[in-house]
């Protein structure tokens, strides 16, 4: 398989001097087993496409009329032979690939919390994977550490080989939130959380950007990625800290004002409940949050009463927006339970210890050895098995 | 007058509305209000609009009407194309601090008009138009089941354009991108005109493109000659059979989806909204469930040209016809069931998102089938190199590109570090130009002397032919490379220097394209002037096989003086064989619907209602809709609906046709 990679990288890499194909050479393993999937699946493909393109250059040549030393059956129509073959050809690839899109795609999952680090390096359960919640703003991202009670506009850091666990959400409008040299992208939409995993390799600096177009400052809408030691990361949390200066409500709904090419900001201390507003739509006080809402309505709904909830409920953000009832907290605040409508919050998909993905329970292991050596998707496997 | 007067007037249309402050839309302006004159002047100098209204805007012939879509999508893809070369100059300038040429306001514009008219207002008409022509003559009909249906819907097509285009000079276009997702679509994001100059273009235009969808199903359904078998129909018929079916299923989900867009818009209801339990992720399923169907509505007839082209020209019956037909219905089928590859990033769970990326591989089996046909058409055949057949070799080898790179973007991990980027612009392109557009054009230098009894000028149709091929290669290649490179789409300034380089290329090559358009607008002048030199009085100039070669060029007003019997899939091929004589007496009377002006007057007025509707004009709207409702009423008073050509008429006719074919020979 890796012969297989090198030589498919080969024509690439005469076209690869001076340019920066963040997309073939990322620093993250998820963006590397994704850049995985994307040459097999190429190589997979030319095996039908480039016979095909020979072929179509080959009969254009030769059957060309002034050649009229060919054969020529003009009444030859009908092949079942050649049918079973033109129909089974594709459909071989594409049950391979097939097979190779249901695995990849399961343990690619950005929901799911990684197993590993590197092709060769399982997760170190001991450490505590780094948390980062992402607001996709007109037109800056804002990043709050939850862990450290830091936030930041602009600009991402995160130390080597800690995984990092991404919830994603916005303000206004449509974005996705995208670091190439890290992992794929992933929406980022108001009133919703997606989520991503994800692991920096090699430290360095790269570029994250929104790459759903979302209004007129989307070409600024860009930021750094920074992959630091475990040293530089303290030091960078600690300037930030340094940086003083406080996030709460107020100063959040100033941000989220429109603005372009907004320089890097830092705040030392963040206001601890202020993503989840910003998720329930409900950073303005006398709001009704999202999560109070689907609380009542779990809980039945308010009936009649609950019209004169609809004014608080309204989340738009530059024509209607003011507390329209006042300050006050509208009636049914206290007759929910805000973080958990439901009484359960989404379960999280968490990566097997064991990554053999093509054990069924209760199945034994296939007798065949696996590829070694292979920084393929399947990840490590346990080298005592038979 | 006071302003509360001119509001109740001119609803939300002011003089500020005007871009006047936008030199580049005013030059644009005065150049298209100049030519805009001197057309209109012209016409009226020569007193050419008389013979216009009465043979050609109020015409029921599905010939006619098939010409005129043709020359709508052609004059909006130099709109189109215009939008284009404006995008990949903005992107070529705007490095090192430079934000180019274009603000955000007018950029934005751009590239949501470019992806809008090149879709709905140029592959559509082209797509539609040579449907319009071809499938009536080649299953042996007089013309569609709902002839002024047909000429309403034509003119539906166009009200969409016009309102597009006005859209240019009063107000503006949408800033959101060609499929305007919400939230940014709805009014609390973009609270101009914009989005609802594309909501009401879109449905007035679809409002045609449905109804044009059911028309061509009853014809191919109920109109087929004596002994045409669904099994014994072109290739090019059932693909439009099959185009045809996705429209009527897919169009209405367009229109509902736009029609929730407005009424959150228009009077704040929350399908879309982010609040009141709106979802935006609603919208895009909704629009994707027609957006992919229709990415197939258009590639579907491109394969049926294809098809009858290489058959044609390598002088071969078509290899696998029945596993051709089962290909194209199979793709029919399965274009329902991958709508969210589109956006497999929008959090779908592992399985869901798998599913749609199995079902998008698995179209790829029967469309690989249908290369292979092709292939093994030309394989033992004589392959003659004109044109039509030029393009079809293009086709082969650009396409299995593009579809390789498509079956790429379905693995949903490859696409979540692919999407939105430019590398799926190139893969759309790849497909849309090498498949549609390349498709079109084989169909148009192949079918030209049916309709006008001349071929085009091959001369300058190889300078169009190697123009747009290697302009295409060298402005999409680069595209592809970038989105290896992580650049995603819709920027307007960028920081990287190292990148400008790629986009000059592609610059260049949109150049190259240009010059290919141009070429092919010489190719119809010349050829218009070497009309005697390119003349064909056969009717067959390709040595073809399909039923549309067995009636003079340009064909008769009633296509065939006897319908013809048909006993085997390439009928005239086979008549051809089998030594046909043209019968040249017993003619008789031959029933035809009459022409009408109701169809342009009721998209005149479903225009003018949408412009209302835009501006907020409510007098206009509702005084427009009350005249539609009363023009159609009225038509239905109209009882002059058909007459019937006199047998002497169809004897002058056929007698001239005989004479021709005897100084033919």
């Amino acid at each position: 398989m890796s012969r297989l990679k090198i030589l498919a990288l080969l024509p690439l890499a005469a076209a690869l001097s001076g340019c920066d194909y963040v997309v073939l050479a990322p620093a993250g393993d998820i963006a590397a087993q994704q850049r995985d999937l994307v040459i097999i699946s190429t190589v997979l493909m030319l095996l039908i496409v480039l016979p095909v393109m020979a072929l179509t250059a080959l009969f254009a040549w030769r059957y060309r009329q002034s050649n009229t030393a060919a054969r020529y059956e003009p009444e030859w129509d009908h092949s079942t032979k050649l049918e079973l073959v033109i129909w089974s050809a594709p459909l071989l690839i594409i049950v391979c690939l097939g097979a190779l899109t249901w695995m990849g795609t399961h343990l690619l999952d950005p929901y799911r919390t990684l197993g590993r680090i590197h092709a060769d390096r399982a997760v170190d359960q001991s450490k505590a994977p780094l948390e980062v919640d992402v607001v996709a703003l007109d037109w800056k991202w804002l990043f709050i550490y939850p862990g450290y009670g830091i936030a930041t506009v602009n600009e991402l850091a995160a130390p080597v080989d800690r995984p990092i666990n991404f919830r994603i959400t916005a303000s206004s409008v449509m974005n996705s939130f995208y670091i190439p040299a890290l992992a794929g992208q992933i929406y980022a939409m108001p009133g919703m959380e997606t989520k991503l995993h994800a692991v920096v390799n090699h430290p360095g600096t790269y570029k994250g950007f929104s790459a759903n177009y979302s209004g007129a400052g989307f070409s600024g809408m860009h930021f750094n990625f920074k992959g630091l030691d475990d040293k530089g990361f303290d030091a960078w949390i600690a300037s930030a800290k340094s940086a003083g200066g406080s996030l709460g409500r107020a100063e959040y709904l100033q941000l989220e004002k429109p603005s372009q090419n907004e320089p890097v900001r830092r705040w030392g201390s963040v206001d601890a409940d202020l993503y989840r507003l910003i998720l329930n739509m409900c950073v303005e006080t006398g709001k009704m949050c999202q999560s109070e809402m689907m609380a009542i309505d779990a809980k039945g709904g308010a009936g009649h009463q609950g019209l004169n909830n609809t004014l608080p409920l309204a989340y738009d953000k530059y024509a209607r927006r003011g507390t329209a009832l006042g300050p006050e907290p509208s009636f049914v605040a206290g007759t929910c339970t805000p973080d958990a409508p439901q009484g359960r919050t989404t379960a999280s998909i968490t990566a097997p210890t064991d990554t053999m993905p093509l054990i069924g329970a209760g199945l034994k292991r296939p007798s065949f050895t696996p590829l070694k050596s292979s920084s393929f998707f399947l990840g490590q496997r346990p080298k005592s098995d038979s | 007058m006071s302003p509360d007067f001119l509001k109740l007037i001119f609803g939300r249309l002011t003089f500020e509305s005007l871009p006047l402050h936008e030199p580049i839309v005013v030059g644009t302006f005065v150049v298209v209000a100049l030519g805009g004159a001197a057309l209109l002047g012209g016409l009226t100098y020569f007193r050419l609009w008389g013979y216009l209204w009465r043979e050609w805007f109020t015409t029921v012939d599905h010939k006619r009407i098939g010409i005129m879509y043709m020359i709508l999508g052609i004059v909006m893809l130099l709109r189109g194309f215009a939008d284009a070369l404006m995008m990949r100059g903005q992107q070529m300038l705007a490095f090192g601090g430079s934000e180019g040429y274009l603000n955000a306001h007018h950029y934005d514009q751009v590239f949501t008009a470019h992806g809008v008219i090149m879709i709905f207002f140029v592959a559509m008409p082209l797509v539609t138009g040579l449907m319009n022509y071809v499938v009536p003559l080649q299953i042996g009909a007089r013309d569609v089941s709902f002839p002024f249906l047909n000429n309403f819907s034509f003119w539906m097509t166009v009200g969409g354009a016009v309102l597009v285009m006005a859209s240019l000079f009063i107000g503006e276009f949408a800033r959101t991108g060609w499929l305007a997702y919400p939230p940014l679509s709805n009014i609390g994001y973009s609270p101009d005109v914009g989005v609802d100059y594309y909501i009401w273009a879109l449905q007035v235009a679809g409002v045609g493109t449905t109804l044009s969808g059911i028309n061509l199903i009853c014809t191919i359904v109920k109109l087929r000659c004596p002994g045409m078998t669904m099994m014994k129909m072109p290739v090019f018929t059932w693909t439009s059979l099959c185009t045809n079916v996705l429209i009527v299923a897919s169009f209405p989900v367009l229109t509902v989806v736009l029609a929730l867009l407005s009424l959150d818009r228009y009077v704040g209801t929350n399908f879309f909204t982010n609040d009141f339990g709106g979802s935006p992720m609603m919208y895009v399923n909704l629009i994707w469930i027609w957006g992919h169907p229709e990415v197939y509505i258009l590639v579907l007839p491109a394969f049926g040209i294809f098809s009858e082209v290489t058959s044609t020209f390598s002088g071969k019956r078509l290899f696998g016809y029945t596993s051709m037909v089962y290909a194209t219905v199979v793709i029919t089928i399965l274009s329902y069931l991958v709508w969210l590859h589109h956006f497999f990033t929008m959090g779908s769970g592992a399985s869901v998102n798998s599913f749609f990326g199995i079902t998008t591989m698995i179209i790829s089996i029967p469309t690989g089938a249908k290369m292979f046909n092709w292939l093994f058409t030309m394989y033992r055949g004589r392959i003659r190199y004109e044109l039509p057949m030029m393009w079809t070799i293009a086709f082969m080898l650009t396409f299995v590109i593009g579809g390789m790179t498509g079956v790429l973007l379905a693995v949903p991990p490859a696409d979540f570090v692919l999407h939105n980027s430019l590398f799926l612009i190139a893969h759309f392109h790849n497909v849309i130009i090498g498949g549609v557009v390349f498709g079109a054009f084989a169909g148009i230098n192949y079918w030209f002397p049916k309709a006008f009894g001349f071929k085009l000028d091959p001369f300058w149709g190889k300078m169009s032919f190697w123009f747009w091929v290697t302009g295409f290669y060298l402005a999409f290649m680069p595209l592809y490379v970038l989105g290896l490179m992580g650049v995603t789409r819709r920027l307007r300034v960028f920081d990287d220097p190292s990148l400008q380089i790629w986009f000059v290329i592609a610059a260049i090559g949109a150049l190259f394209i240009f010059i290919g358009i141009l070429s092919m607008l010489m190719q119809f002048a010349v050829s218009l002037l070497k009309r005697e030199q390119l003349k064909d009085v056969t009717g067959d100039p390709w040595d073809a096989r399909t039923l549309e070669w067995a009636t003079s060029s340009p064909p008769p007003d009633y296509n065939f003086a006897f319908t013809p019997v048909v006993h085997d899939n390439d009928a005239w091929w086979d008549m051809k064989k089998r030594g046909y004589q043209r019968p040249l007496t017993g003619f008789k009377p031959i029933h035809m619907p009459s022409s009408t002006g109701t169809g342009i007057i009721l998209a005149g007025f479903a225009t003018a209602m949408g412009f209302g509707l835009i501006w907020y004009m409510w007098w206009l709207a509702a005084a427009s809709f009350i005249a539609m409702l009363a023009v159609g009423i009225g038509h239905t008073f109209n009882y002059h609906r058909d007459f019937d050509i006199p047998a002497e008429d169809i004897i002058r006719t056929e007698d001239a046709r005989t004479k021709l074919l005897a100084g033919a020979k």
